[in-house]
């Protein structure tokens, strides 16, 4: 659990009504000290923030490149990939995460040595582990195949049917980023102070009644902060796709960021393999002020 | 009036014994749920990494045959990367060198600059220094995949092509919204009037943020350069796109290049990709105490 996570968790509203600027206006030496301080930031996010998105816009800025997505049955396939992906991916991921975040609040001895145990796929790095996720899932003879051999079943070809190959690229996902919003879901779930679960079982207010009531309200809208940030972040996952599937079979499974990596580099279009990752700006933005709405809401005071 | 009494206080027994009975009941199917999940959560974390381990212990040539357990042991391929025994491991020690670099450079830089404008913002309260972190956001509605492609362009106009440090600016960039999120959540839980005071007592800016503000901040900056040091070792995109020269070369692209061809020595790319995860696991685990320290200053405060 990271102080990151606790600060995404915690209902922290109390010290920012009581909290004062320094007294004393700023001036003079401490004005351009403060300045000062501003500076690496501010040359950092002209560089290597402003400059590559205006570049970007700028590159994808003739209207036939949309044109000629539309008329690419590739583009309108990956589109309902990575709207499959992401959907998928990201409910399932944060459903499961919650429950699991119950689940490791439980005192028993062999709960608290799993989690350590639990968070290992986050601590690996995204190469090794996707790579690992290919092999395992490839021709007749990958780990899992084999496993299911010993079970008398005869597993598919994960890769040659676009159902399963999408499939596999979402529990690799899945399987890399659980830990993560587990662990942020328990940051919020211990954050709840224990008199409040006390008072809910003295009003009788147990299982349903105790999650619709009282968890739901106050987790809610950390929730809905996590789902929007994980949206945002496997909208734009490259390393999945590129590694587990590889697009197979024939580039069926692609979603934009690959896409507009084959658009840049195998077909030598970079403005149109910039138009394509663009072209999901229209669903980015309004998730964007979402979020910042959310991280604005705070949660329910207490 | 006796035998009344006698026969609720057997009936009362009786419900008593029934409901201990069924309390625990309850409690023996909970211990085998718990025990079942518990199972589960093992085998889905353990699976794809056993498949490394596997794989990377098998000789070469074994990968594609239809088992579960390796027939011969051999540490043979951890060996060859260690001494660069294979020609495609020529260099290891050098990629090495450079993913260590640029995930240490990207660590320090993430933490100086999203210390300097967290201190500038939250307490010396420059004035429009909110404008600051709200305009950082703005970096992550367009996700650091779909830049990849006008990144790649502006390296070539800055002449950082197959430069580390492209990829350490690129980077930089995108851990520093997240950082500055976290360092001001976490710098609320620390009075402002430890600053005033040592401004009272004649302190300039650099001394308050050298000797008060950076020791107080410890646990957080302990958080973020975890996250800043994982999301540079996670990175795939980036490496793979800005650093092709052997000089600039760093593990992650390696790995990429034994995907590229049919014939690759698989058991030596696990080896490689094992050896390359370590690092992170092992800080990650040696630090995981010291942010949980951390957290409780930071927001479990309702």
């Amino acid at each position: 659990m990271s102080s990151a996570q606790q600060a995404l968790a915690g209902p922290d509203v109390s010290h920012r009504l009581r909290r004062a600027p320094w007294r004393r206006a700023l001036h003079g030496s401490e004005l351009a000290w403060g300045v000062a301080f501003l500076v690496p930031y501010a040359a950092v996010f002209l560089a290597f923030v402003v400059y590559p998105v205006a570049y970007g816009l700028w590159m994808a800025r003739d209207p036939s490149l949309y044109g000629d997505l539309l008329a690419d049955p590739r583009y309108a396939r990956t589109v309902v990939n990575t709207a499959l992906y992401v959907g998928l991916g990201v409910n399932v991921m944060m459903f499961l995460a919650f429950v699991l975040s119950g689940f490791f609040m439980r005192r028993r001895w062999w709960i608290k040595a799993l989690l350590p145990v639990f968070i290992l796929p986050w601590a690996l790095p995204a190469i090794p582990a996707f790579v690992s996720f290919h092999w395992m899932l490839i021709g007749e003879e990958g780990l899992i195949n084999s496993l299911l051999a010993l079970f008398g079943v005869q597993g598919p070809l994960w890769f040659h049917d676009r159902g399963l190959a999408l499939g596999s690229n979402v529990v690799a996902s899945i399987w890399k980023w659980l830990p993560f919003w587990t662990l942020t879901f328990l940051a919020g779930r211990t954050a709840i102070p224990q008199e409040i679960y006390e008072a809910a079982d003295v009003d009788g207010a147990s299982g349903f009644r105790r999650f619709a009531h009282v968890i739901l309200p106050l987790l809610g809208n950390l929730y809905l902060v996590c789902t929007l940030l994980s949206t945002l972040w496997t909208v734009g996952d490259f390393t999945t796709v590129s590694l587990v599937s590889e697009g197979a079979p024939a580039y069926s499974t692609d979603v934009l960021a690959t896409l507009g990596f084959h658009y840049s580099f195998d077909a030598a279009q970079p403005s149109l393999g910039v138009a394509a990752v663009l072209s999901a700006l229209p669903v980015l933005i309004p998730i964007t002020i979402l979020l910042m709405r959310a991280l604005h809401t705070r949660q329910v005071q207490l | 009036m006796s035998t009344i009494t006698a026969e609720a206080r057997l009936t009362a027994a009786r419900t008593a014994s029934h409901a201990l009975r069924a309390v625990r009941r309850r409690r023996y199917l909970e211990t085998a749920g718990t025990l079942l999940l518990s199972f589960v959560l093992i085998v889905w974390t353990i699976v794809p990494i056993y498949n490394m381990v596997m794989i990377s212990l098998e000789p070469e040539g074994d990968v594609f045959t239809d088992h579960i357990w390796p027939r011969v042991w051999s540490i043979e391929s951890f060996w060859g990367v260690l001494t660069q025994g294979h020609w495609y491991l020529e260099h290891f020690w050098h990629q090495f060198a450079n993913s260590m670099y640029m995930g240490a450079m990207v660590t320090i830089l993430t933490l100086a600059i999203g210390t300097l404008t967290s201190f500038s913002i939250g307490r010396m309260r420059i004035r429009y220094g909110w404008l600051v972190s709200n305009v950082a956001l703005l970096t992550y509605v367009i996700p650091a995949s779909f830049l990849a492609i006008p990144f790649y362009r502006i390296m070539q106009n800055y002449g950082l092509a197959n430069n580390l440090w492209s990829v350490i600016a690129a980077l930089v960039a995108f851990a520093t919204p997240y950082a500055f999120f976290v360092f001001q959540e976490y710098g609320r839980s620390i009075p402002i009037e430890v600053d005033e005071s040592a401004r009272i007592d004649g302190a300039t800016p650099v001394q308050i943020y050298l000797r008060i503000y950076l020791p107080l901040m410890a646990p957080a900056l302990v958080a973020v350069g975890t996250y800043a040091m994982l999301l540079a070792w996670n990175e795939y995109l980036y490496q793979f796109l800005l650093l092709s020269s052997k000089s600039s070369m760093t593990v992650p692209v390696a790995l990429a290049q034994f995907l590229s061809s049919d014939q690759s020595p698989w058991n030596y790319m696990m080896a490689t990709a094992i050896i390359y995860a370590a690092p992170p696991v092992i800080i990650y685990y040696a630090f995981r105490r010291k942010m949980t320290a951390g957290l409780t200053v930071g927001g479990v405060k309702g």
